[in-house]
């Protein structure tokens, strides 16, 4: 079977996702993202014409909650999970756009 | 003059005043200690079920009503991907084929000229976390506390086409916002947010340039002066023979110019797809009206109102209802009776020059419109001079109280007693005939220097008018 997706795409894909991969990864996650898609591509062969997209599989409208505050997290339980921090914030590697 | 046509469009971000974020209860609050409104559900964690903010929608749709937009029947939310340290879902919850809002405008007018700039679309999303990059470089803190929050995002039609009309539909949006009470609009604090697209072409040619989006853009002038540097920019590479590329650009004010941030091959890829934790909204024409039935007055019918109604000028009708604070306090002005020409004078005057020089707003100052229509008022009688009122008018703005109080007990009130000028007159006219003849001879300076040493010894108490009228009828008599 023909791989639905080429190298190429993978890579873009995990550069969007801001993953790096080795060339063996790559060939791997190509060979397995084919066959996912085409798995799903088997819905292909259903006539959907006429059919409205689905966006939703309830069957309902307006789920909303009024504007009224609740408790935040205390500070150290925010920020427990994050590895570096400084002056109650998380400290994440500078990246700014060229400036 | 210039062979080419600008071409504007700008994308307006506008934070909503609900008191929670858009999809969980955590409260929406500038200036908060960093990282102490934060949950689960805006912190992204996994399993966590988003719930859609009433209120924030209600605001939405009230936008969108009051920019003349047609409100989308059916509405749904989308995921939109990016990977960036102010998103820690590495989506963020937006609105991409079924805004709710399209096809509105925005009425603006530049130099006497008024023309209809179309609103593309308006739709609902929520806003990332705040980045604080640190000088030394060493990284960036994140602040998570206005990562959630409601924001609406209003996209024009690229109808703009000099940096005034672009100015003048910032400002008139921002005008709008804050008389429908969705949003500070406060550019200083980021609660109104303003990126530029602008491309230029030759006169009479149908395709647009490639364009260049403009970042960066905190206050109105920037916006202004971004744009204006800009279409300069992109002249300068067409008339030596180059091509403009697509980029996005940051203002930078210190050297008022633009500088590259990023080129085309850097342009995102969001990979939208429909947003499967939150349910599809209905918008029946039922909830429209109710929101239709609460958006007040707004600038434009105001400013109409002050012209065929209380016979302002135009132009007074215009800066008047430039912000509603203001609008507002000259309507509580003239509801105490005072002359509507007269009060509009002491606000655009010296009540606007007093809060630019403090940088302050009129509801963060003592002054009351009530104190406004009495001192107003007091002079329109006659009872203080305008000289004096000056006087009263800087107690009044700076430590408050009430304008007739203020002239009884300083006594300040005019002098207009014909024996009680003569009493002051006699005596400067009889030490000044040259003065006298002068003025007789034809000398109009003579007037003025003799009406001036009264008004000195009156300590500006006595009524210029009646003085200039007794120097009048004793000269006659020479």
């Amino acid at each position: 079977m023909v791989s639905r997706i080429s190298e190429e795409q993978v890579k873009y894909v995990a550069n969007l996702a801001r993953l790096s991969f080795d060339d063996e990864e790559i060939k791997k996650f190509t060979t397995q993202l084919g066959d996912i898609i085409g798995f799903a591509e088997q819905l292909n062969e259903l006539d959907t014409e006429g059919v409205e997209p689905t966006t939703h599989v309830l069957d309902m409208y307006n789920v909303m909650r009024d504007d009224v505050v609740e408790p935040s997290l205390p500070r150290e339980e925010a920020l427990k999970n994050a590895p570096v921090q400084e002056d109650g914030q998380v400290k994440v590697p500078q990246i700014m756009e060229a400036d | 003059m210039s062979n080419f046509e600008t071409i504007i469009g700008l994308e307006v971000h506008v934070e909503l005043k609900t008191k929670t974020k858009a999809f969980c209860g955590c409260a929406n609050e500038f200036g908060a200690p960093p990282n102490t409104h934060t949950c689960p559900i805006c912190l992204g964690h996994p399993g966590v079920l988003p719930r859609l903010n009433r209120q924030a929608v209600d605001y939405a749709i009230k936008a969108a009503l009051a920019l003349n937009c047609d409100i989308s029947r059916v509405t749904k939310f989308d995921r939109k991907n990016y990977f960036y340290p102010d998103n820690p879902k590495a989506y963020q919850i937006s609105q991409f084929d079924q805004p709710i809002g399209r096809n509105g405008y925005i009425e603006i007018e530049v130099d006497g000229k008024k023309k209809r700039i179309g609103v593309h679309r308006l739709h609902l999303e929520e806003d990332a976390a705040k980045l604080n990059h640190l000088e030394d470089g060493s990284g960036s803190l994140v602040d998570f506390n206005r990562v959630g929050t409601p924001l609406i995002e209003i996209v024009s039609e690229a109808d703009m086409r000099t940096p005034q009309e672009a100015y003048a539909y910032l400002d008139k949006l921002r005008a709008i916002m804050q008389y429908i009470g969705v949003s500070d609009v406060k550019m200083e604090e980021g609660s109104l947010r303003c990126d530029a697209n602008i491309s230029i072409r030759p006169y009479g040619q149908k395709e647009f340039g490639t364009k260049t989006e403009l970042k960066n853009l905190n206050s109105l002038t920037f916006v202004e002066k971004g744009i204006a540097f800009e279409e300069k920019r992109q002249e300068r590479i067409l008339l030596s023979g180059g091509e403009v590329e697509q980029q996005t650009r940051r203002y930078n004010d210190a050297t008022k110019t633009t500088t590259l941030m990023r080129g085309k091959e850097g342009s995102d890829d969001y990979r939208y797809f429909p947003e499967p934790d939150i349910i599809k909204l209905k918008i029946d024409q039922g909830w429209i009206d109710r929101i239709h039935a609460e958006i007040p007055e707004l600038p434009d019918a105001r400013q109409k109102r002050y012209v065929d109604e209380l016979g302002l000028p135009a132009y007074d009708a215009m800066v008047l209802t430039q912000t509603k604070t203001m609008s507002d306090f000259f309507e509580s002005t003239i509801a105490e009776g005072a002359d509507a020409k007269l009060s509009a004078n002491w606000l655009m005057g010296d009540i606007s020059a007093y809060l630019n020089s403090k940088y302050k707003t009129i509801d963060e100052v003592p002054l009351t419109p009530q104190a406004l229509a009495k001192l107003v008022q007091l002079i329109e009688k006659g009872t203080i001079s305008s000289k004096i009122a000056k006087k009263v008018f800087k107690t009044l703005i700076e430590k408050g109280g009430d304008p007739e109080k203020i002239v009884r007990e300083k006594g300040l009130i005019q002098i207009s007693d014909e024996a009680t000028l003569h009493g002051l007159i006699d005596p400067i006219l009889a030490a000044n005939k040259q003065s006298m003849i002068d003025y007789k001879n034809g000398k109009d300076r003579a007037m003025g220097f003799l009406v001036g040493q009264v008004m000195k010894q009156s300590h500006g108490k006595a009524n210029p008018t009646a003085v200039n009228k007794i120097i009048r009828e004793e000269i006659e008599k020479l």
